[in-house]
């Protein structure tokens, strides 16, 4: 997909111009090359300490070049830099945790990738998605009635398992409007319904909206910002026009990041709040164990560890919550070390899994990190609130040997809760 | 010469040192007003402050903890670099004798082995850029360059004191100098970190405390 146009500058420098603020000078001159935020870089360790893996040497690399040459590159050194924006770098933002100056090189990253997308630069994978995301408004291409149809299916054979289940679609004033990965229709449609079925048991008011239902927002990772903010303005339009109370996104990162925190910076909200409340579904869960909405049987017995996505847990604001739902719901959790904000990125984040094969060989490498702290914990069970690291640590799982099983919340959620008499699906033959 | 670099340039050194300081963080603040609406959005007071505090001790965060002998290295660098100047006996005395205002200083053996510990420490860093390949990878000649401007003063204040290599009054020529160059380079170069720190600091605390996310 990349042509071979020659490099525009101007573009290139229209990004850089976008994104020169305060902070970047700040960041620019304050850094000492200090190194410090070498050995929070998984890549980094997981390559054996090669210097040309250490954070501000990606950033110099990447976006110092572009600034110091005012854009003026070829297409080699762009070819050269996103063999290092994307190869190298899930933007975990781990290493801003570790800059004695809170440097945010991630974000430097992501600006380095906002030029090259300028130019057609980027893996043509998240190129595909962005152009998905335009014509489909999701990016699995799947049109809006096949979305409907999947919920219809599987509310249908939901019942099976909890009577009377529904997936209400465009329902006005309900409390939650659930928003998916539109890789839950596409390959894991099951996902849609235990999620229907844990809200169906808690006695929820839910909807899904029949167009804005996509929430995953890739574009974020290929630089494409535009677009990234036409798919959070569907988001938010779906639930201003349902007059929904709360988005609650699925057990996936980036969307939850994209929609409450970087959504409304794209699509220029006041405040930089979103218009409508953005939840999650590890926040959704957790109040409803913890207010007791939900019964369970029994606790999950065997020993199970909890996968601390970047983007829950470092750029949202959800690892206590993920750890409080893992302590109600396990007997025995096992945390990782090091743990909550301060967890290793799996290398599935980034736009890392959709980037696709071509990537996989570098993703199981620096995967190694993340195979260590699961193998260390000795658990079989890693429970993953997020589809890219579910992707990711089932593909460590065959790499590394590991013999873990990975679960979400919903997954575990129907399989420990107590349904109350009249949810249970009667035995109706043997009734009659 | 010599009368003008004990003279003259003392008081210009700290005159650029003080206004281009409050030049650099003003420009910034008003830069950061139209740039930076995320900060102004989300600023945690209280997070900045922590964050900052936290960083400002030896082991107060969980990076320096993780590496606790660079840690100890920058701290004693930094804390001799601020206290030995600041109450150094031959400071205290040249300003009572120039302005009549008395300042508190150090007994003379103290501020020498605070200059020690920092030439030491100064050492220990300069190392890690030739040891370490992922501090050598990112280290460029303004890095060194800041290094000797930071390291000059100390070395020839403590050879002065010490009457060696030079005569005393040549050594304290240059002693001068270099002080006053560090003093007039910092508002410029990669030194701005000194004061360049606190700002970078608030703004992460706070925008990671809204994510609830310590950087400490």
């Amino acid at each position: 997909m990349s042509d071979q146009k020659p490099v525009n500058a101007e573009e290139i420098m229209a990004v850089i111009e976008r994104n020169d603020t305060a902070r970047l000078r700040a960041w620019l001159k304050t850094c000492m090359s200090c190194g410090l935020c070498s050995e929070s870089c998984f890549f980094y360790l997981a390559n054996d300490n090669k210097p040309e893996f250490m954070p501000q040497y990606k950033a110099r690399v990447t976006l110092g070049e572009l600034i110091k040459k005012k854009g003026n590159v070829s297409r080699e050194q762009l070819q050269e830099m996103k063999e290092v924006a994307w190869g190298r770098c899930t933007m975990c933002r781990r290493c801003s945790q570790y800059c004695p100056f809170g440097i945010e090189i991630a974000l430097m990253i992501n600006i380095a990738r906002q030029c090259m997308r300028t130019q057609n630069v980027c893996p043509d994978r998240l190129m595909t998605i962005d152009q998905s995301y335009v014509e489909f408004g999701n990016q699995m291409s799947i049109p809006d009635e096949e979305f409907v149809e999947t919920c219809e299916w599987m509310a249908e054979e939901g019942q099976d398992r909890l009577k009377d289940l529904e997936i209400p679609i465009d329902k006005e004033d309900a409390n939650i409007m659930f928003v998916v990965n539109s890789r839950e229709p596409k390959y894991y449609p099951q996902d849609i319904q235990e999620a229907a079925m844990v809200m169906h048991a808690a006695g929820e008011n839910w909807t899904m909206p029949s167009h804005g239902w996509e929430a995953t927002n890739l574009s974020m990772f290929s630089g494409n910002l535009k677009v990234a903010g036409q798919v959070t303005q569907t988001l938010y339009d779906a639930a201003q026009k349902l007059r929904a109370k709360k988005i609650c996104i699925t057990e996936c990162g980036h969307a939850y990041r994209a929609a409450k925190y970087e959504g409304p910076y794209w699509t220029k909200q006041p405040n930089g709040q979103a218009p409508v409340e953005v939840t999650h579904a590890v926040k959704l869960f957790h109040d409803y164990l913890k207010e007791g909405r939900i019964k369970l049987k029994h606790k999950f017995k065997e020993p199970m560890t909890y996968q601390h996505p970047c983007n829950l847990s470092r750029s949202g604001d959800l690892g206590a919550y993920g750890d409080g739902l893992m302590e109600m719901l396990c007997d025995n959790y096992v945390p990782m070390q090091p743990d909550a904000e301060w967890s290793h990125c799996c290398c599935g984040g980034g736009g890392f899994i959709p980037m696709g094969a071509d990537y996989k060989k570098i993703r199981m490498v620096a995967g190694k990190v993340k195979a260590e702290q699961i193998k260390k914990t000795g658990c079989k069970y890693v429970l993953v609130p997020c589809h890219n690291c579910t992707d990711q640590i089932n593909d460590l799982n065959k790499e590394y040997d590991l013999g873990i099983k990975v679960m979400s919340f919903k997954e575990l959620i129907c399989e420990l809760m107590d349904l109350p008499p009249h949810m249970q699906p009667g035995d109706e033959e043997e009734a009659e | 010469m010599y009368a003008f670099v004990n003279g003259p340039l003392v008081w210009i050194a700290f005159a650029v040192f003080v206004v281009g300081s409050l030049w650099q963080v003003m420009s910034l603040y008003k830069m950061s007003k139209r740039t930076d609406k995320v900060f102004y959005d989300h600023y945690n007071p209280g997070a900045a402050r922590a964050s900052v505090w936290a960083w400002l001790m030896p082991l107060g965060s969980r990076p320096l903890r993780e590496s606790p002998a660079t840690a100890l290295g920058f701290f004693v660098f930094h804390v001799c670099l601020i206290l030995t100047p600041l109450f150094a006996l031959g400071h205290a005395v040249t300003f009572e004798f120039n302005r009549g205002i008395h300042w508190p200083s150090l007994p003379d053996g103290l501020t020498d082995v605070l200059t020690l510990l920092f030439l030491a420490s100064a050492l220990f860093m300069l190392g890690r850029r030739f040891v370490l390949p992922h501090v050598k990878i990112v280290t460029e000649p303004k890095d060194y360059f800041v290094w000797c401007v930071t390291f000059l003063p100390f070395l020839t204040g403590f050879l002065a004191y010490h009457k060696m290599l030079l005569p005393p009054d040549q050594m304290l020529f240059l002693h001068v100098l270099f002080g006053c160059m560090m003093l007039i380079l910092l508002p410029f170069t990669k030194l701005a970190h000194a004061f360049l720190f606190f700002l970078t600091r608030a703004f992460i605390g706070s925008e990671f405390a809204r994510r609830g996310t310590k950087t400490w």
